[in-house]
């Protein structure tokens, strides 16, 4: 009987090691597949900013930096880079000071309906987009004269990124316990000493968050800027990248090289900066 | 006795929270206010505009006139607007559900295994793919499918046009690509949400993976599955993206939905027609979210 | 002499809840008192309307005659600890205690003076400089209460301050809490729902279910004439006998037990249904049968350390008794029980309540 058990066992153990070799191969051939499908095109951007001689290729580079003063040059580009910083950098002041109090508001204060209206806004807003309201926004800009301006272009990006940041600094605000405002309370400090001392403090880290988002999502906008902005000299790098490639011809490679990368790193920056301090794991809250 | 006023205290009435009425509703306004104007207002004017002639010049311009349904009859009838919807359809199922969504979903559930030093380093490979800018990856894979120096030729030992002969091939591996991480992190969170003593129980009783993942892991998961699905469908249903890749071309081969809206409206300056069509869009969003959200409801019970 | 007054307080949420049901209610001054009751029963409704941070749909609250209902929370010269304790991360433990303070604007030597006091009364001086996430859990619960003493409040609220702690620190924290509120002789309302914890801190006592207030009393009268079934259910450590019965002929019948009339249910009268109960610490084991005596076969028995638990099945009723350890039975052992005729206790079972 033992040795009957014991030829099992090892036939068992056998099948359940092939099964695994199996699994782990296929496994490997993939994770191999998937990461050279996503690796392989971002090379360009690490190799070609440093290559004296860049072509559409992804090759070992020429080394030098010469493409980055080439494109120091370029009165636009640098211009550029400053209007994207200044779209995104106003993006992210306007929505963190309308939407964190809008948040806080939501967060502390029930009323029928609420969580169904922030779903339906959160939708809405992904529903209404650029492309769908192009028209609209565009009459809306010239009406209000805002067309070829910072503002307009700010306004406009903030707009479009509210609800989604409601609803993210809503369910942040959500999970610090109202026992901290109600201690105050019956401290006696008043409701702005209260959001003063004990809100604003605990909901900063949020709103770094929600600033970040904001900043990098206008950093990327094509749209907005490219129906709004007629001046070159106020076009953000997002249009001015386009610009280049679609408009510019061979001479312009060395630049557009340079460019991509010096346009992409504040956004690597911001994205490991926030991951490092907050770690990037899915807020929960979008399961809905 | 022992008692006595506290000074300063003015703070709310009893049984409120920190904030009283007036302040409430002067933290809610101002975002009430942007949601109004850019979001609100848009959406209703879209519809307006789409039952006019408007035309940025021209006699429409200064007087432009109610036309009714015109427009969208026309645009039913019209085989760029029609073409244009089956591509957007087409781009649609392609890159988003049978492209991020399934490599999302396949690569949250592969990584999930393996040790977290490699699945950091993938994750962050593939994080990196959509975090860097719009124009700058459109550039990236304009050089990769470049005919004479592009790397995937290079690869393969071809020489395709692949935006001249495959566009449409072409914008659905390039969204795949830049979109794949959302779907990736948002079912990872999914996976991380199901009690690990869930499926330990399914292991012990001798379940396969298929079977672990069609059993439980998939239910568990269904909210977070159509939340995402419904976001990337309408996300990429107004994707202007492909714009930077082909213009909308060769010959409207690419023309999906918002570069037809576009090129009807500010480039052919049709604002009216434009707005209908971009009327239409919005609808047929709504009708999707709507269907996701009765799904949804259904499986809740 | 009432330090609070509580009047008809009603409180019904948006949606129809009735948290608190015309309450009465008054609390000593300087006395220790404790709200008790199973979670939803409003103890914490109650606790937060006497704070200010819920308003009562109508009703009257006086602290010290004084009519406080409408009063703003800062204004009523109470402390509250949380169960969460509240303390603000950002700021450290001196910080902290001293916020309160601030608000109040008493001098920096006065601050000073009373955070000190407070720390050193709670032994947490070396802890000043902490912040909240890096003290432990029973270190924050005494910053807790040391930022409420330092404003040396007329009363004090606690809101389940022991629920978080584990459970030796939670015996240590209570012997505490009562030794300091006895040196400072300030009116106390403690919310629990942990019986023992009750029984061991009050001086009086409410239980409360359903936003009612099912007897006010001292631990001691709640542990030997719970009022009616649902405190002799609530009280106790053991699960009290509640057994449905007959008045027959001057006698109690259950089953095929019959038990003498307890002193205090004279007005019981033949024909009443009734609930007959008595603590397992007044049943003990005795040699054989007789009149008020329940035998049975054991069931089970648990050990209490000092003595057994022993749950026995007679005639298809289960009576609990208790046997001191050395002499418990064993399983399937027939047994004896005898309550303790004065310590047994008989309720109408229609009403629920004493006789």
């Amino acid at each position: 009987m033992k040795l009957f058990g014991k030829e099992i066992q090892l036939q068992d153990k056998r099948r359940i090691d092939e099964r695994t070799k199996v699994e782990k191969l296929s496994t490997f051939v993939f994770v191999l597949l998937a990461a050279s499908f996503f690796a392989i095109p971002l090379m360009w951007l690490v190799l070609a900013p440093f290559d004296s001689d860049p072509t559409f290729r992804i090759k070992w580079p020429n080394w030098g930096l010469g493409n980055f003063s080439e494109m120091a040059e370029n009165p636009y580009a640098y211009r550029s880079l400053m209007n994207s910083a200044i779209f995104s950098a106003g993006s992210g002041l306007a929505v963190i000071l309308v939407g964190a109090p809008a948040s806080y508001v939501l967060s502390r204060i029930k009323f029928a309906g609420r969580d169904a209206f922030l779903y339906i806004l959160l939708l809405f807003s992904s529903i209404v987009t650029g492309s769908a309201a192009m028209v609209p926004l565009f009459l809306l800009s010239l009406r209000l004269n805002l067309i070829d301006t910072y503002q307009g272009v700010v306004l406009v990006l903030t707009g479009g990124l509210i609800p989604a940041a409601i609803f993210i600094l809503k369910d942040f605000t959500d999970s610090i316990p109202k026992s901290y405002e109600e201690s105050a309370q019956i401290f006696g400090a008043s409701s702005f000493r209260i959001l003063k001392d004990v809100v604003t403090p605990i909901i900063r880290p949020g709103l770094a968050v929600i600033f970040v988002w904001s900043f990098v999502q206008a950093w990327g906008n094509f749209l907005a800027p490219f129906i709004l902005i007629r001046d070159v000299n106020k076009q953000p790098a997002a249009v001015m990248m386009y610009s280049f490639y679609n408009d510019g011809g061979q001479a312009v490679f060395r630049t557009v090289a340079a460019f991509s990368l010096i346009y992409t790193i504040p956004v690597l920056v911001m994205y490991f900066y926030v991951n490092k301090k907050y770690g990037f794991r899915f807020y929960g809250g979008i399961k809905g | 006795m022992k008692s006595k006023t506290i000074k300063g205290s003015r703070a709310a009435k009893p049984g409120n929270s920190v904030l009283g009425k007036g302040a409430a509703t002067a933290f809610l306004s101002p975002s009430l206010i942007f949601i109004g104007i850019f979001l609100l207002i848009p959406a209703f004017w879209t519809l307006y505009l789409g039952l006019t002639d408007y035309k940025l010049v021209g006699i429409e311009a200064l007087n432009p006139s109610f036309v009714g349904i015109d427009n969208f009859t026309k645009a039913l009838n019209d085989p760029q607007f029609l073409s244009s919807l089956k591509l957007t359809i087409v781009y649609v199922l392609g890159s988003a559900i049978f492209g991020q969504a399934l490599l999302g979903f396949v690569l949250a559930w592969v990584l999930n295994e393996l040790s977290p030093r490699i699945r950091n380093i993938i994750e962050l490979i593939v994080i990196f793919s959509w975090i860097v800018p719009g124009s700058v990856v459109a550039f990236l894979w304009f050089a990769f499918f470049n005919k004479e120096e592009g790397t995937l030729n290079a690869i393969l030992g071809v020489n395709i046009d692949w935006l001249l002969d495959y566009p449409m091939l072409s914008i659905i591996i390039f969204n795949i690509w830049r979109g794949t991480a959302f779907s990736m992190l948002l079912f990872s969170a999914a996976i991380a949400s199901i009690p690990k003593s869930h499926i330990e129980v399914a292991r012990v009783a001798g379940a396969s993976k298929m079977q672990q993942l069609r059993n439980i892991v998939l239910p568990s998961a269904r909210s977070y599955i159509l939340t995402n699905l419904l976001l990337i469908t309408l996300w990429t249903f107004n994707d202007f993206g492909p714009y930077l890749l082909t213009g909308g071309g060769p010959g409207g081969q690419t023309q999906i939905l918002p570069i037809f809206i576009y090129d009807s409206a500010l480039r052919y300056l049709d604002f009216g027609y434009g707005s209908a069509i971009a009327a239409i869009m919005l609808f047929l969003n709504l009708v999707i979210s709507l269907i996701v959200l009765r799904m949804s409801r259904k499986g809740k019970k | 002499m009432s330090y609070v007054s509580i009047e008809k307080i009603t409180k019904v949420f948006p949606g129809g809840v009735r948290a608190l049901d015309e309450l009465d209610l008054e609390i000593k001054d300087g006395e220790f008192f404790a709200l008790l009751g199973p979670s939803g029963c409003g103890k914490t409704t109650l606790l937060r309307t006497l704070g200010g941070l819920e308003s009562s749909t109508s009703g009257k609250i006086s602290f010290e005659g004084k009519d406080v209902t409408f009063l703003t929370p800062g204004a009523r010269d109470i402390a509250m600890v949380f169960q969460d304790y509240a303390l603000y991360p950002h700021m450290n433990v001196l910080e902290n205690i001293s916020y309160p303070l601030k608000v109040r604007k008493f001098s920096k030597e006065e601050i000073n003076k009373r955070v000190t006091q407070a720390s050193e009364a709670l032994s947490i001086q070396m802890l000043l400089d902490r912040k909240p996430g890096q003290i432990s859990g029973g270190q924050q619960q005494r910053v807790a209460v040391a930022r409420a003493m330092a404003c040396t409040p007329s009363l004090y609220l606690f809101d389940e301050p022991l629920s978080n702690l584990d459970a030796r620190l939670r015996l240590e924290a209570r012997t505490f809490l009562k030794q300091l509120q006895r040196e400072l002789g300030v009116t106390t309302i403690l919310v629990t729902h942990d019986q023992s914890e009750a029984l061991a801190l009050a001086d009086r006592m409410a239980v409360m279910d359903k936003g009612r207030i099912k007897q006010v009393g001292s631990p001691a009268e709640f542990f030997h004439r719970p009022a009616n079934i649902f405190v002799a259910s609530f009280i106790g450590s053991t699960p009290m006998n509640l057994l449905d019965g007959l008045v027959n002929d001057g006698k109690v019948s259950i089953g095929s037990m019959t038990f003498d009339i307890p002193e205090h249910a004279s007005t019981a009268r033949t024909g009443d249904q009734v609930v007959f109960g008595v603590r397992p610490e007044y049943v003990s084991l005795v040699s054989g049968p007789g009149s008020g005596i329940a035998s049975g076969v054991v069931k089970v028995t648990e050990n209490l350390g000092t003595h057994y638990l022993v749950t026995a099945d007679c005639n298809g009723i289960l009576v609990r008794g208790t046997a001191p350890d050395g002499s418990e039975p064993a399983m399937g052992d027939t047994v004896h029980l005898k309550p303790e005729p004065g310590r047994s206790l008989l309720y109408n079972k229609t009403s629920e309540d004493l006789y």
